[in-house]
């Protein structure tokens, strides 16, 4: 009997995933003939929350305000404009085939599982790619600006991990103007009432009733109030959890809380030691620093990446001749190149850097060079391809890349792992959905390069509309609990307690100083290569900070009017928590996939080595009460449409 | 080669609400890596301040990649810093010398009032573009994308104005705290596109309308253009007032109005 199927007769969570039945390429269609549907005019007798207004949860809220709910939208940002997915670069998937090269729904949906190392759920990656195409058409219905062709068609690139073009872009700015798409089209329900906006307004708590999802209860970030919300269903778009790492691509208010509060409230989180490295982002200059940024995958389009043969190079790059170079990607994966999937070219810059062929001051990066790519197209294409992004490396790295490639390294970019959600996004809470980056069923493993905006709108623009309506279907007339429920109370006074503890604390070190120590942890232990050893280390250490910060922490100002240090302080807490079942959670899978690599399991050529016998599974972790002490429930994963084959990109 | 600038002055803006008295916080940074972004001398700065068992300085920040608009600040009088073309977030220290004496202010301007310290609320941003910054285009009825080709140039021309970030820096570098840039650049990114032709006129209309219940009044300062992080040209002003002055001319019973 296989690990899989042994933990499976262990479960205590009955984890349906809800797969319709029939060939994978009619599941979803089936779906939608088969759900129960409200009446237009019984809509606005439901209210719905949205989390977040990233892409999933901006597209969400727009979408069912124009289905005619009612819906009120929370965001801890100013304005529903600013969520992460504005900082998107390189573009969005989309399986149109406009070039006429062989891409299909089919070829999208097979390279994502692919690049997901085997490890996502099939029938939800196969709705995502057929989603795909009317994505690209909703967004230019929008007035969302793509890259065009002379002759006025759009215009597509490839992407890591694929062999067609398939991408989708608007300059390096992407997912900027594709949030702004959503934010206007969320706008336009803002002023028309569809959507009431709560800004600066963080999630705290989620209230479950009788088993139900019932509503949350959020902080006034400006007052400080605590105020409870109720209703029908409760959408968390909070996105991921990658600033546990505390150095990552996210922006610097990213954080897990919500998805964080829901898992303990009974919401399983599923396979939190999925995180991704990006292999291109900016390395590290000085040790004060807070935040990596990323440099468009699209880069390494036209980017050659190398380091010198030599550890001991001093010659600035351009003096170092050809056959002093090491253009390490294309050796070693001839088909694909430097467009090879991120986590193998993260992997690969790793062990080069280990090797001390590293370069930069620090010797902590690797070359990305465009010498070659001037002289085929000229600077004039280059710059019209990558020019904002050229300017935003000399800005922050201080060196112009027209004239000396640019120095990338490996950094936390997103995470795979989130609540675990069936096939209708539901999390095993009746009436609590999680979509984009909060949620893990698309992208396995890994994902590849301009998917992640794919996904956040999929789920916003094209599943929750429809499957939220098959959950409130049969709830019309009923009526569902108010804020004087006595669990509304109760969350607001276990929050009010919470954060008055952190003020109390009276301790010594800031909120940022721990979120700097317990990332150092979690990137050393957790980051792009694991080890038992190390993630025991991990293990014992983590629970050891946490209880010095929870008697050293210091917050300093009051509960009662804006104070981002309080605010930090919460967040904080959660990433704890979280940490401890990232580590856990890389701890027991024993094989390595995709971003999880763990260097016990690899092959004689350093690749991953998956377990497919005995890890064909999803780990969701059910809250145990003590964040040390999670329950262990398994998915396991069934392949129909896809063969099960060792990945590679040779 | 990065270098530690030595001996920096902070003089920065500290007021607990919109009521409240405000006054300028002197404090000294005795030695920072010039590789350091402003942002992060200040979280330096904040760390300290905790650690004294004093309040952190409050200012809006998030992505710190030049993206997402969260940030804001004046610095030595300029909105977002000496450097042009670049949000706050995206200055770094080598941007000063040694001994520098930098003043930190918040956004004034009386459409974003200030929440505390260095933050102000910049909804009135939110309100232009609920009243017209968009097009209706509900989710599922869009034809193909390849439908209607948009000329490269026009395409271009419409991302240009789309780039704007909504920090808000034009409205604060007008001496008359007007919202022109911001708004001209949301019509001239719609108005140019085939998608944003049926509601060219009403767009322009309400939008305007909305900005001028809010905003000051422009007058050709052109200071909005060189605050711009974006380098938004001012030029999409122009095609606003063209476009508003035609919808007001325009014959109303064949544009449907409400």
């Amino acid at each position: 009997m296989s690990l899989t199927d042994q933990l499976l007769a262990q479960n205590t969570v009955k984890l349906d995933s809800k797969i319709p039945a029939g060939p994978m390429a009619d599941k979803w269609n089936s779906y939608k003939d088969n759900m129960k549907l409200v009446n237009p005019n019984n809509k606005r007798k439901f209210k719905v929350i949205v989390v977040g207004t990233g892409l999933a949860g901006a597209s969400a809220a727009a979408t069912l305000a124009e289905l005619g709910y009612q819906v009120d939208a929370f965001t801890f940002h100013d304005s529903a404009r600013r969520a992460h997915s504005i900082a998107a670069q390189g573009g969005i998937n989309g399986a149109k085939n406009y070039k006429g090269d062989g891409d299909s729904i089919h070829r999208l949906f097979y390279d994502t599982v692919k690049g997901g190392d085997f490890r996502a759920r099939e029938a939800n990656v196969h709705r995502l790619a057929e989603n795909s195409v009317d994505i690209i058409d909703q967004m230019v219905a929008q007035g969302v600006p793509f890259a065009r062709e002379y002759g006025g068609l759009l215009d597509n690139r490839s992407f890591g991990g694929a062999q067609v073009s398939r991408t989708f872009y608007a300059r390096g700015q992407t997912g900027q103007q594709l949030l702004l798409g959503a934010y206007q089209q969320f706008s336009r329900q803002v002023g028309l009432g569809g959507i009431r906006l709560f800004n600066r307004t963080e999630l705290i708590d989620v209230v479950v009733i009788d088993g139900h999802a019932s509503g949350i209860v959020v902080r006034d970030l400006v007052t400080g109030e605590l105020q409870s919300h109720a209703a029908h269903a409760v959408v968390l778009a909070t996105g991921g959890y990658g600033n546990a790492f505390f150095l990552s691509t996210n922006a610097m208010a990213c954080n897990v809380t919500a998805a964080w509060r829901a898992h303990r409230k009974g919401a399983l989180f599923a396979n939190p030691c999925y995180t991704q490295i990006h292999p291109t982002c900016i390395p590290q200059s000085d040790d004060s620093q807070s935040k990596l940024t990323l440099m468009s995958e699209s880069l390494r389009n036209d980017g050659r990446v190398w380091v010198p043969t030599n550890p001991n190079e001093t010659r600035p790059a351009h003096e170092v001749p050809e056959n002093e170079r090491d253009y390490y990607l294309e050796r070693l994966y001839p088909s694909f190149g430097n467009l090879a999937p991120r986590d193998i070219s993260s992997r690969a810059a790793k062990r080069a850097v280990d090797k001390g062929l590293g370069v930069g001051p620090k010797k902590n990066g690797v070359y990305l060079d465009f010498a070659d790519a001037i002289n085929r197209l000229g600077r004039e294409v280059v710059e019209e391809r990558y020019g904002n992004l050229f300017e935003m490396y000399e800005r922050i790295a201080g060196e112009n890349p027209y004239e000396q490639p640019m120095r990338i390294y490996p950094a936390s970019h997103y995470t795979m792992g989130g609540l675990w959600v069936d096939y209708e996004l539901m999390t095993n809470i009746p009436g609590l959905y999680a979509a984009g980056e909060a949620n893990f069923s698309d992208h396995g493993a890994n994902r590849l390069g301009a998917s992640a905006l794919m996904q956040g709108l999929s789920d916003g623009y094209f599943v929750l509309p429809y499957t939220i309506g098959n959950y409130l279907a049969p709830m019309l007339n009923k009526a569902i609990p108010g804020t004087d429920h006595p669990a509304f109370k109760a969350a607001e006074e276990e929050a009010r307690i919470r954060f008055n503890g952190y003020l109390a604390s009276g301790g010594t070190k800031s909120p940022d100083y721990f979120h700097r120590e317990l990332g150092k942890i979690i990137w050393d232990y957790c980051g792009m290569e694991r080890t038992e050893e190390g993630l025991k280390k991990a293990l014992s250490d983590l629970p050891a900070l946490y209880d010095e910060f929870k008697t050293d922490l210091r917050v300093t100002g009051n509960g009662e009017s804006m104070n981002q240090t309080l605010e930090k302080a919460g967040r904080v807490d959660d990433f704890f928590q979280l940490g401890m079942l990232m580590c856990k959670d890389a701890l027991d899978r024993q094989e390595s996939c995709g971003g999880h690599f763990r260097a016990e399991y690899q092959t004689e050529e350093g690749e991953a080595l998956r377990d497919d016998e005995n890890y064909c599974h999803v780990s969701a972790w059910q809250w145990g009460g003590d964040p040390m002490k999670p329950n262990l429930n398994v998915e396991k994963l069934e392949f129909e449409e896809v063969h099960l084959a060792t990945r590679s990109y040779k | 080669m990065s270098h530690n600038l030595k001996n920096i002055t902070l003089k920065i803006w500290r007021q607990d609400g919109p009521q409240a008295k405000g006054n300028f916080e002197t404090h000294v940074i005795d030695e920072i890596t010039d590789e350091a972004s402003f942002l992060e001398m200040l979280d330096i700065l904040n760390d300290k301040l905790v650690h004294d068992g004093k309040e952190a300085v409050v200012f809006d920040h998030d992505c710190r990649e030049g993206i997402c608009g969260t940030c804001s600040l004046m610095i030595d009088g300029q909105a977002h810093g000496p450097q042009r073309g670049t949000a706050t977030c995206q200055l770094h220290m080598r941007q000063f010398q040694d001994n520098a004496t930098i003043t930190i202010e918040p956004w004034r301007a009386s459409a974003f009032p200030l929440i505390k310290d260095l933050m102000v609320d910049r909804s009135a941003f939110d309100r232009v573009i609920e009243s017209g910054g968009y097009i209706t285009a509900e989710t599922g009825g869009a034809p193909d994308a390849n439908l209607i080709p948009i000329p490269k140039p026009i395409a271009d021309a419409a991302m240009d104005s789309a780039e704007c970030i909504g920090c808000g820096a034009c409205v604060a570098a007008c001496p008359n705290g007007a919202a022109n840039l911001f708004t001209a650049a949301k019509v001239a990114h719609l108005n140019r596109l085939p998608q944003g032709q049926a509601e060219r006129y009403s767009r322009v209309e309400n939008m305007v309308e909305t900005m001028d219940e809010h905003f000051g009044s422009c007058t050709n300062h052109g200071e909005c253009e060189a605050a711009c992080p974006k380098e938004i040209s001012i030029d999409v002003i122009a095609l606003m007032h063209k476009d508003y002055r035609k919808a007001k001319f325009a014959n109303r019973k064949d544009l449907a109005r409400k």
